[in-house]
């Protein structure tokens, strides 16, 4: 990047965060204005005009919007998290090659543990996330007496139902990574176990990271679905302050912006950790310095010899 | 060297895709020191000969022997064995997550099981020997086409390969960067480097090999000194061959 390119971009900035903290102001004040208002002339909610009721409902339901606000972050970063693990786990195990030539005991136990991922997959990502909650949070009561905690059991569902999307992500980003960087590292002795871990993997996660952030915000939102199972997230706390006052559209009003804030939010942070995960633009070339002390007496040639063997 | 015994011994090699038969009894003995250039038509079978030795396609038929064991019996290490001989990719086959150095640190750390800093005093002066000393902390996609190919040189050179193949390593470079990598496999002939090398450059296996093989339909039509396969070949087809490469 350019000095003129860092220079733009950082006004940028100053500039977006300026108006973002002047329209965020303005609320506050205007907050604060009516919050007095309200008191001091005793207004009733039926003679209030659209942002007079958003600021009343705010004022009462807020701080239970914005804790279920924090569920709904909390559920989709659990889910994505773990259902990244599950799917890699599965993406694994489903790409480890299997030869004629391999001994029968270890194809039998692949060919069972492919078929195992196949039907969760298919089970997970051919029902709703909603029949899920429902199916597993009564079955579980039913079947084992098990009373499982609401949260515990939305935690559960939705890593669970991520696992299946990301199972078939991991391994189509594993397949997608050349085959000559498999071959590169088996020409150098490296095991299929570390040629995955070292090599397949990390570019697979790097070629998979938009369809994680997908899952993460898509998380975000269909965390919904969960209130069926009275997770307490932002849209169960929504419907609450909905139906204390029957005014659905300016609740769902702040519901809406409250959710567009964690997404827009949440896509942003991810472009920049995938900034991150391809490392710098440039590289800087290593002086003669940096090479000699670790190269040794005899083999460090001069700065002009390393020029000279391009 | 004082032992002279074969280091690698292909013998009736031959390998089938389905029905269609690649290789026919391919026999041939690379002793230490010897720089052995295949030449052949495109689609004569020299690439997959060469995976054969590397294990990295499973022959069909016949034996290959390192250092007189069979490295197709049950039970082989193959990963051990690979670690041993080395291969250069015409893809380059960098590790596209890693650095210059990385990618030759990688295989000293995980597969020799070496220290870190004995690792990268290896790379660092292995990468120095072709030229590449400057871009450790470059990426594969931040360099050259001949850069990567002398890099892969590198990283396979860090593993301290009793021998090392190369399939066709500058047919994917642009004139000028094939001499660069050239130069370099010049170098490790010179330092007595055992090679297997695929290549389209008749000049340099004249000049640096000390046997050649000409593959066509998948079998061996002659194999012999250079002098003789280039200035005097026996076999008509080699004749036809070289000639509209040599005038
Ligand atoms: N994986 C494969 N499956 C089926 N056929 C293959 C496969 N790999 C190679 N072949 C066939 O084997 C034959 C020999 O291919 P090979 O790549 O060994 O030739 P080559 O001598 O290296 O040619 P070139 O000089 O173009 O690299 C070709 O006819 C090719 O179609
Ligand atoms: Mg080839």
């Amino acid at each position: 990047m350019t000095k003129r390119e860092k220079t733009l971009k950082f006004v940028k900035y100053v500039v977006l965060s300026f108006l973002a903290a002047a329209a965020a102001g303005l609320f506050v004040a205007y907050f604060i204005e009516t919050t007095g208002r309200i008191e001091s002339e005793g207004l009733k909610i039926s003679s209030m005009s659209f942002m007079q009721i958003i600021v009343f409902i705010l004022q009462k339901y807020g701080l239970s919007m914005l804790r279920g606000a924090g569920i709904s972050l909390y559920l989709a970063f659990v889910g994505t998290a773990g259902g990244c693990v599950i799917g890699f786990i599965c993406g694994i195990l489903t790409t480890i090659p299997s030869s004629k030539r391999d001994n029968p005991v270890k194809r039998a136990v692949l060919y069972v543990v492919r078929l195992v991922i196949n039907i969760y997959v298919e089970v997970f990502r051919g029902t709703p996330m909603m029949v899920q909650a429902m199916f597993i949070y009564y079955g579980v009561k039913l079947l084992w007496g098990l009373n499982l905690e609401n949260l515990t059991a939305g935690l559960v569902i939705i890593t669970v139902n991520t696992g299946a999307y990301m199972a078939e992500s991991v391994r189509g980003g594993i397949i997608s990574v050349d085959p000559g960087q498999t071959e590169g590292a088996q020409s150098i002795g490296m095991t299929h176990f570390q040629t995955m871990l070292y090599v397949i993997i990390p570019q697979a996660l790097r070629n998979i990271m938009p369809q994680i952030g997908n899952n993460l915000i898509i998380n975000v939102k269909d965390s919904c679905v969960l209130s069926v199972i009275s997770v307490v997230e932002l849209f169960f706390a929504s419907k609450g302050a909905a139906g204390a006052y029957y005014r659905n559209f300016e609740v769902y009003t702040v519901t809406m912006v409250m959710y567009l804030i964690m997404t827009v939010s949440l896509s942003r942070l991810l472009r920049f950790v995938e900034r991150k995960m391809d490392g710098p633009k440039n590289y800087r070339l290593a002086a003669g310095d940096q090479l000699a002390p670790t190269s040794g007496m005899l083999s460090a040639p001069k700065r002009e010899d390393v020029r000279d063997g391009r | 060297m004082a032992d002279n015994s074969p280091v690698l011994e292909v013998k009736g090699l031959s390998k089938s895709f389905g029905d269609h038969e690649v290789l026919k009894d391919i026999s041939f003995t690379v002793r230490p020191g010897d720089v052995t250039c295949m030449i052949g038509a495109s689609g004569s079978g020299k690439s997959t000969c060469l995976r054969c030795v590397n294990l990295l396609e499973t022959p069909t038929g016949g034996d290959i022997l390192f250092h007189g064991e069979s490295i197709l019996k049950r039970g082989f290490k193959t990963a051990a064995y690979r670690a041993k001989v080395g291969m250069v990719f015409q893809q380059f086959n960098l590790f596209e997550n890693m650095t210059v150095l990385g990618n030759c640190v990688s295989g000293m750390r995980h597969v020799l099981k070496l220290d870190a800093a004995t690792a990268r005093k290896t790379a660092v002066d292995n990468l120095i020997k072709v030229g590449m000393g400057e871009f450790i902390n470059a990426k594969p996609r931040q360099i050259s086409g001949g850069q990567k190919q002398r890099v892969a040189i590198a990283r396979a050179l860090c593993m301290s390969p009793q021998v090392l193949l190369f399939d066709e390593p500058t047919s994917a470079l642009d004139p000028q960067m094939v001499g660069e990598v050239l130069d370099v496999m010049k170098q490790l002939a010179s330092e007595g480097l055992t090679m297997v090398i695929v290549t389209h450059e008749m000049a340099f296996a004249r000049d640096v090999s000390n046997h050649v093989i000409y593959m066509a339909d998948g079998v061996i039509c002659e194999e012999g000194p250079p002098e003789q396969i280039f200035k005097n070949p026996q076999n008509p087809r080699t004749a036809e061959f070289l000639e509209r490469f040599i005038r």
